[in-house]
């Protein structure tokens, strides 16, 4: 479980994020929505453990952020950063392997582990061999996956899955995405501005307008109940979702 | 595991490891014919009289350094003239006789013999032609023609007060200061030649004068002090070695002017061999010379000694200099600053800077190299540091990875293109930069270039300037090689 208490953060004197409260419950993915300036990537950093905050909790499974290293916090929450985020220098397989590594894992284990998540993630070895530069976006999503899950965290979080993907393919990896979610059995969070996106993968959707959570709920709370206009105004700037009627 | 192979690389291109450091008698000279022979004449006279080993470490830059070199005990004697002595050393011009001059340096730990027998002092020359054209004779003849006079003028005697200032002084003479050029002694030779100049400073023993019909014009007022040739000596060295130092005063009052510049023309015109010059005046047989492979391969030890401690230095203090510089701001400010002025400082003038911090021969040759080398290492892993992607780094730190891993495993490896290309620039710059070392008497590829500059001798110049623009092309191809070692193929550009 994935627990934001009453998050604060000022920047120079300006207020980014204010009473931010967020729980996703374990095993079930979450969509954290926001356009750009939302205070979404702020909040995503505090997640991660990369930037300071003012006041508040981060936890997982109950326990807070602060009474780990960064290393053990690390190894708790998997990081799918935009677009993957591979390192270009080393392979497919050596980003997969590079956080165990760096943890001292002995090799056999490390393959095995690899090889375990290249099921899960349904990849052909080859793949793992191949340079960042020679992969797809696709390829590039579901080893990126593997690297986030490499250590066997509680929660995965993802940034924007979905944004450097071809519109074409964007459908069969949202659903290759989904399955991988049901099978690794991770608490996710993924942070996106892609309303669509949130819908399709994720149970619950919270909305974030500068700074503030504007509502957390299912798409369907959001189209009918919106918490205020601005909620509205956001989704039915999205055209190409289904309209109401179309709603079981 | 990169690290360590990258280590073992730079490592591997210092073997030969050899110290150069004499325990024997140590012979300077200065960097023209006639100190090339004479330092000859005392190496040799030593090796027929005696069984302690000789280093001759001819061709070195100036007076200055010499007279360092002497001071610090990186050499232990040279050739040189008593007005040199007095004027460039002493900085007393009033010190005329041998006593007087001896007297004076023997205050500094030093001593000199008689005169050897001979005179070499400055001289003004033109071309023969011109001097029938304007009907010139002697040094007062000029005045006439002093505005549109072209000359070329070196250096030392353009700075000394017994040289130009003087000159005019004395003579009245009112050149036109626009035509008045200083370069570098043998080169004005080129330049009468080729009518770019009229006038030249000479050395009143210099073949050149003969091979190319100038004519001295003579010094009516005695202006040019008397510059008798002298052995000059550490007063440790005359102690320690008495009976060398005998032999060596053997030699006073046997060489005739006419005699020197005889041996100067053989050197300069018919060019035959300092050593079998020397050899056939001391009536001996020419010691043995090793063969221009032996040489070669000497002077290729010397020469890699020189660019790989200098390109070893540059890594292990550079890189880190450069990561320093991108992590902290005002330091990293500084130290670009410095690194870059160093650059800015001429390569002679940095190693005459140098040698009253570390004496004659390798050494401040070694520092100059090192600190010129510098510059392309920081500032390229300042670059290629600056211009990873942040985004990497913010990564690296969400997975948990520490400074020290994000550095190694992230940062180095993403900037090493660049990282290598200016180690690649250092190295090709420090093979050429080291051609220089000879002028401190570090030997390398330099020794011929600036012995052959010396002869204006084209073939010999080469022999020093073609291995060392091969070294700098196999160190262009390590680098490739290099490359493909180091650089992650994650980096390298698809075949």
């Amino acid at each position: 479980m994935l627990e934001l208490q009453n998050i604060h953060k000022t920047f120079e004197g300006r207020s980014v994020l204010a009473d931010v409260n967020l729980i996703v419950p374990k095993g079930a993915t979450h969509a954290l929505i926001g356009s750009s300036g939302s205070g979404k990537t702020t909040l995503l950093r505090i997640t991660l453990g990369l930037i300071p905050f003012d006041m508040g909790y981060v936890k997982i499974n109950d326990q807070a952020l602060l009474s780990f290293t960064p290393v053990e916090w690390a190894d708790r929450i998997g990081y799918v950063p935009q677009d993957g985020g591979l390192f270009p220098h080393i392979s497919g397989r050596n980003n997969v392997a590079l956080i165990a590594k760096m943890r001292g894992w002995r090799k056999s284990r490390i393959d095995d582990r690899v090889e375990e998540l290249r099921k899960i993630v349904d990849l052909d070895a080859e793949i793992l061999t191949r340079f960042p530069r020679e992969m797809s976006g696709g390829q590039k999503q579901r080893v990126s996956i593997m690297r986030a899950a490499m250590m066997d965290p509680a929660v995965m979080l993802l940034d924007e899955p979905m944004a450097a993907l071809d519109p074409l393919i964007r459908r069969s990896v949202q659903q290759e995405l989904k399955s991988i979610f049901q099978r690794l059995g991770k608490t996710v969070l993924l942070v996106t501005h892609d309303l669509g996106e949130a819908v399709f993968l994720a149970e619950q959707i919270t909305m974030l307008h500068e700074g503030r959570i504007m509502q957390t709920g299912t798409y369907r709370d959001l189209l009918l109940n919106p918490a205020s206009p601005f909620v509205s105004q956001f989704i039915n700037a999205q055209r190409t979702l289904p309209d109401a009627g179309e709603l079981e | 595991m990169r690290r360590t192979s990258f280590i073992a690389i730079a490592a591997a291109t210092l073997w030969p490891c050899t110290s150069f450091a004499a325990d024997g008698i140590v012979i300077g000279g200065k960097i023209f014919t006639e100190s090339y022979i004479l330092g000859e004449m005392a190496a040799q006279t030593i090796e027929s009289s005696s069984q302690v080993p000789v280093t001759r470490k001819l061709g070195m830059g100036s007076t200055g350094i010499l007279f360092e070199g002497l001071k610090s005990g990186a050499i232990d004697l040279y050739p040189d003239y008593t007005g040199t002595l007095a004027e460039a050393i002493l900085k007393r011009p009033e010190l005329k006789s041998l006593d007087e001059i001896r007297q004076a340096l023997a205050d500094m730990g030093l001593t000199m013999s008689g005169s050897l027998g001979f005179n070499d002092t400055y001289a003004l020359a033109v071309k023969e032609e011109f001097a029938e054209r304007h009907n010139l004779r002697s040094i007062g003849d000029l005045i006439p023609i002093q505005s549109a006079v072209r000359a070329a003028f070196s250096y030392e005697f353009m700075d000394r007060k017994d040289g130009y200032p003087g000159l005019v002084d004395n003579y009245h003479l009112a050149f036109n200061p626009q035509k008045i050029n200083r370069m570098e002694h043998t080169l004005s030779f080129q330049a009468i030649d080729q009518n770019a100049v009229d006038l030249i400073d000479v050395y009143s023993t210099d073949a050149k004068i003969k091979k190319l019909g100038l004519r001295l014009l003579k010094d009516d007022h005695n202006y040019f002090p008397v510059y008798q040739a002298v052995w000059v000596a550490r007063k440790s060295f005359v102690e320690k070695h008495p009976s060398e130092w005998e032999a060596l005063r053997g030699l006073e009052g046997k060489i005739s002017e006419q005699a020197m510049l005889d041996m100067n023309a053989e050197a300069d015109i018919q060019k035959i061999d300092f050593a079998k010059i020397a050899a056939q005046f001391l009536g001996a047989a020419a010691p043995d010379s090793h063969g221009w492979l032996h040489e070669v391969a000497r002077r290729t030890k010397e020469h890699l000694w020189l660019v790989g401690v200098s390109l070893l230095f540059s890594v292990l203090v550079g890189i880190p200099l450069g990561v320093t510089a991108v992590r902290f701001h005002a330091a990293g400010q500084a130290i670009l600053l410095s690194s870059a002025v160093i650059q800015t400082v001429p390569s002679l003038a940095l190693l005459c800077f140098l040698i009253p911090v570390f004496g004659v021969g390798t050494k401040p040759a070694l520092a100059a190299l090192c600190l010129y080398s510098l510059l392309p290492v920081v500032l390229n892993t300042f670059t290629g540091i600056r211009a990873v992607n942040p985004i990497h780094l913010e990564n690296a730190r969400a997975f948990g990875l520490n400074r020290r891993q994000v550095l190694f495993r992230v940062v180095l490896p993403l900037a090493s293109p660049t990282l290598l290309a200016g180690i690649k620039t250092a190295t090709i710059v420090s093979i050429g930069t080291a051609t220089l070392a000879a002028l401190v008497g570090a030997g390398g590829y330099g020794a011929p270039i600036v012995s052959g500059l010396s002869l204006n001798d084209v073939p010999t110049i080469l022999t020093g300037a073609i291995p060392a623009a091969l070294m700098a092309l196999v160190a262009h191809g390590l680098f490739e090689v290099l490359g493909f070692m180091l650089i992650p193929a994650g980096l390298r550009r698809r075949p």
